[in-house]
């Protein structure tokens, strides 16, 4: 199972944190820390995984972000790979060519995404299509609440 | 919308955040935005609600404490709007874990969350039960996942299933009541079920053997078929990655039957076709297919045998290991160890491509093949690849030799063909990477040094070498000088010469040389500095002709500022000058170690990390080992009258400071000549001239107390042997040591054991366990004395078969009462009653050494210790 996702950038900014197994605040910070360090400093050319307290740690790197997810030992490491393609490509189709600001500004976009992605640190969708109907069709709902809530104060703003 | 809100808007915030330059500047916008968010929560706005806690996670991701903002997620997860239950769910998901109380409170929520009729507000209560969920939860929740995995929206019977997962693992009891729906998902078309289904059965295989039966009955054949399916199936744009329908749903179909097939034949067989399908055909120039067939080789070696399916399996992963993708070498080797188990011979094949893969740059790779070569070697090819990995220790990183040496020394100790083999590597491995070893592998060698008599010459000439090579590899330094210490005459007269060595030419002054290096060298730890004193004291006496030098070197570590050090440059400083006739049988050559025994020993106190040689650390319990020339007196001062026989391998171990957690009750089981060892504690320990019993003992006293003159032989034995003794360290001035020491005044020691109150002592503490004595005199018998001892459990967990041992010298009977109880609860204690007697009442004071053994959650833990703080006159 997938133990956290991270999304942090070459500055060692975190952008991203899910965490399935519970860590505490602390311990928190402190695996941020300690992983980055790590990953930001592995060369380009070696291979992407880490072995790092008895679990691995899977990240790739797609322009300034890296994208990290920790399993455990036994798990396939090159289906993580896919995992975080997967994850990216679906970034990539709903921002429409995604960059790291998209992730700044619209975090708890990134995080919708990925709740349709994961959930309890397994995959539950392998259809970019699906999880793209479902994110927008929560979008819309969202939308009409706003819209409606924005004519009710409207109304109010008139009344008084 | 935003015209009715107060403060600013996130986007305003995340803006503002970014421009801070530095991490001050950020705190101060984070402070102020927080302060305006509390004042927001105080208020209690709901309209503002939804944005503070946007704004609390973004502030949380940065790192900043955010539990102000736990009770708003709540609030807005209970609001009845969908905007306002999906930034409550993130929320809740983001800034709390399954361990903090307030999480119960949202149980109620969600309930009601995953009976709405909106589906995707089922699906956001589904997903923040499915990541966040605690066992309380889990199991109040779990009837109504039970009822979503049957929900007509494939969107929500994913979620539940997944959600299933987390609640099985959570509470496994909870694991028959989901066996049926789980069955009826894998028969799902929608890849999203079907993928979530597996994934559930998968999860309750591992957890219950009867749901395993139950899919291994029923499911085998219906997930071979839909493997099938979708391994011929047509080009599906939806799924497709890089050429593969699904790579996803393979890879959990394979996991499955992985389970299923283990163990049981027929299913095994049954699949047999399915995996060849899927090992032949499919495209392994994409990530997307290495993983499937990954994935295929690992259930191939994991279900029944099926040889010629394994032989595929095999030649995959040396396509694998040959491939030029890191990566794909990476899980090559991983599965590699895998295979030895059944094709050693296979896998041998390819031991040059991973030896090679131990000088890879990339450190995850080395790592593997590491691991991997240490499973190749036998006695067949153990020479030629520690040669490889030698040769690889002088070139490799600083880093990476820590686990290299130590992965080297393992495989030296466990395959290595003759002694001089042995001690050849491990001198290369200490010379090339001396400072990375454990304590516990050169321990090792220098007990296989010493029982390796013929090879005594030959070894002291080699360490010599090299030391003068690699003078800053303390280890290889330390055996350096123990070694020169015992047979520096061998040293110096080529004893013992090899055929295949070359005659060096060493003067006396160059073995002194060595050790007055390592003495005087100002990064030489407190065990080398030690070391190195009694190897001059041993050279002192081997070399006489430069023991006017030797005395100078030991003279100047009188003012060494570490006590120890100057305390027995002192005593030893006297012996040389002023004892000679009894120096030489002082300080004789150590009698052989006992390696059986060694070794025994150091397999009880490093549980199975001597194969792995993962983190192998000498444990010392707490408070009891001190610095080993303490120890070297402590032992003989003690045990000198008692058991003069058994002392001798603990002795050596003791001023190794090795301390090995085990009994050293074992009297006689250490066979063989000791008078050399026994010599040498008499003298530390008795003194010189004993005119009477009494006085000799009384003079032992004198010899090594430095507490002033005492009428108490044991308040003296107290100090000396107490690891810390406090008021030595105030009242050690050299002159007054140096007087003590000669100063053979006997003093009278007559009891005063009139009062029957003994004072209570505490008998030993460590972080865990407190054990305190109470003492006791039954009238008439001075010889007598009742203990009772208290074992105090200072930790949070039960011990249990807890156990307590002691053991006394032989001028000390001891009987032992069964304790009141074999369970020490947490916090709690238990009392155990025992009788000493002590048959040179009024002259010798009471010492014991004790072991205790208890279980902590099923582990074993062993502690020791010696007391040496008896109330004087017991």
């Amino acid at each position: 199972m997938i133990h956290f996702v991270l999304l942090v950038s070459r500055q060692g900014k975190v952008r991203l944190t899910k965490w399935y197994s519970p860590y505490t605040q602390k311990e928190r910070s402190k695996v941020i820390r300690e992983l980055s360090g790590v990953i930001l400093n592995r060369g380009p050319k070696l291979c992407n995984f880490i072995e790092w307290r008895g679990y691995k740690v899977v990240y790739k790197r797609y322009a300034s972000l890296y994208f990290c997810m920790c399993i455990d030992a036994e798990d396939n490491e090159l289906e993580v790979l896919e995992i975080i393609h997967h994850y990216v490509e679906i970034l990539d189709r709903y921002f429409g060519s995604v960059c790291e600001l998209d992730l700044i500004f619209h975090f708890h976009k990134a995080y919708y995404i990925l709740d349709e992605l994961l959930i309890a640190g397994e995959l539950q969708e392998s259809s970019k299509k699906t999880v793209a109907r479902i994110i927008s069709a929560q979008d819309q709902m969202v939308e009409a609440a706003k819209e409606e809530a924005g004519s009710i104060s409207y109304i109010i703003a008139q009344a008084t | 919308m935003n015209s009715i809100f107060s403060g600013t808007r996130l986007r305003d915030m995340i803006r503002s955040i970014r421009a801070c330059k530095t991490a001050a500047e950020e705190r101060g916008v984070v402070r102020k935005e927080c302060a305006d968010i509390r004042a927001s929560i105080n208020e209690n706005d709901p309209h503002d609600r939804h944005r503070n806690l946007a704004k609390l996670m973004f502030i949380h991701m940065l790192g900043y404490p955010t539990h102000f903002g736990q009770m708003e997620c709540l609030k807005l997860i209970a609001s009845p709007g969908f905007p306002e239950k999906r930034i409550g769910y993130l929320g809740l998901m983001l800034l709390l874990d399954e361990r903090q109380e307030v999480l119960m409170l949202v149980t109620n929520s969600l309930k009601q969350d995953l009976n709405h009729t909106n589906q995707y507000v089922v699906g956001l209560a589904l997903c923040a039960l499915g990541n966040i969920c605690s066992a309380e939860m889990a199991r109040d929740l779990a009837p109504e996942v039970e009822r979503l995995i049957q929900f007509r929206d494939p969107n929500i019977r994913k979620k539940a299933a997944l959600c299933s997962t987390r609640i099985v693992r959570k509470v496994p009891d909870l694991a028959e009541n989901f066996v049926n729906a789980a069955s009826s998902l894998l028969k799902e078309k929608h890849h999203g079920v079907l993928i979530t289904g597996v994934q559930l059965c998968y999860e309750l295989c591992t957890i219950s053997e009867e749901a395993l039966e139950y899919f291994r009955k029923k499911c085998t054949e219906g997930l071979i078929k839909t493997l099938r399916d979708i391994t011929n199936s047509a080009y599906q744009p939806e799924y497709d990655v890089a050429g593969i329908t699904d790579p996803f749903l393979h890879i959990r179909l394979l996991k499955l039957l992985r389970v299923l097939g283990h163990g049981d034949a027929d299913a095994s067989d049954l699949m047999t076709d399915i995996l060849a399908q899927v090992a032949t055909k499919t495209e392994s120039n994409k990530n997307a297919g290495n993983a499937v067939l990954y994935e295929c080789v690992e259930t191939i070696m994991a279900i029944e045998d099926t040889s010629s399916l394994r032989v595929l399996a095999i030649n995959i992963l040396g396509r694998f290991l040959s491939n030029r993708d890191n990566n794909i070498r990476y899980v090559a080797l991983n599965m590699l160890m895998k295979a030895i188990a059944f094709d050693d011979q296979a896998v041998q094949r390819h031991r040059v491509t991973i030896l090679e893969c131990v000088k890879d740059p990339d450190a995850s790779i080395r790592k593997r093949a590491l691991e991997l070569v240490s499973l190749l070697v036998n006695e067949n090819n153990v020479k030629q690849l520690t040669k490889e990995l030698i040769d690889y220790l002088e070139i490799s990183d600083e880093d990476f030799k820590e686990d290299l040496s130590a992965k080297i020394c393992s495989i030296v100790e466990k395959f290595s063909p003759e002694k001089i083999w042995y001690i050849d590597q491990m001198l290369k491995v200490l010379s090339e990477a001396g400072k990375f070893v454990k304590d516990d592998v050169w321990h090792a060698l220098i007990v296989v040094i010493s029982n390796a008599s013929e090879l005594h010459g030959y070894t002291v000439r080699a360490l010599y070498k090299a030391v003068l090579t690699y003078s800053e590899q303390e280890t290889l330094v330390r055996v350096a000088i123990w070694c020169i210490g015992e047979y520096g005459d061998l040293l110096v007269n080529n004893v013992g010469m090899l055929g295949i060595e070359d005659p060096i030419t060493v003067t006396e002054s160059d073995a002194v040389d060595v050790v007055e290096d390592a003495i005087t060298r100002h990064n030489s730890d407190m065990t080398t500095k030690a070391m190195a004193l009694v190897a001059l004291l041993k050279l002192s006496s081997r070399f006489p002709s430069i023991s006017e030098r030797i005395k100078d070197i030991i003279v100047k570590q009188k003012g060494s500022l570490l006590l120890e050090m100057q305390q027995r440059a002192i005593e030893f400083n006297s012996i040389v000058d002023r004892h000679k006739n009894i120096r030489s049988s002082l300080v004789e050559r150590m009698p052989v170690l006992d390696e059986a025994t060694f070794n025994v020993r150091r397999a009880g106190s490093l549980p199975a990390s001597v194969s792995t040689m993962a983190k192998p650390s000498v444990s010392i319990p707490n408070g009891v080992a001190a610095a080993p020339l303490v120890d070297l007196l402590d032992l003989g001062s003690d045990d000198i009258l008692a058991a003069p026989s058994s002392s001798g391998a603990d002795f050596l171990q003791d001023l190794l400071g090795v301390d090995l957690g085990s009994s050293e009750v074992q009297s006689g089981a250490t066979p063989g000549p000791k008078a050399g060892a026994d010599l040498l504690m008499d003298i530390l320990s008795i003194g010189t001239p004993s005119p009477s019993p009494a006085q000799n003992n009384t003079s032992s006293v004198d010899l090594l107390s430095t507490a002033g003159i005492n009428n108490n032989p044991s308040t003296a034995l107290d100090t000396l042997s107490s690891p810390a003794p406090p008021h030595i360290a105030t009242t050690a001035s050299a002159g007054g040591m140096f007087d003590l020491l000669d100063g053979l005044s006997p003093s009278p020691s007559k009891e005063a054991t009139n009062g029957p109150a003994y004072p209570p002592i505490v008998a030993y503490e460590s972080s865990t366990l407190k054990i305190e004595f109470t003492f006791s005199k039954p009238s008439g018998n001075l010889q007598e004395t009742n203990v009772q001892a208290t074992f105090i459990n200072l930790s949070p967990n039960t011990f249990t078969d807890f156990i307590f041992q002691a053991a006394v010298p032989k001028f000390l009977q001891l009987h032992l009462d069964p304790a009141s109880s074999n369970t020490l609860p947490a916090s709690g204690n238990i009392t155990q009653n025992l009788k000493v007697t002590n048959s040179q009442h009024g002259k010798k004071s009471l010492v014991m050494r004790m072991r205790i053994g208890y279980k902590v959650n099923g582990k074993d833990v062993l502690e020791e210790g010696q007391i040496n703080n008896f109330p004087r006159g017991l």
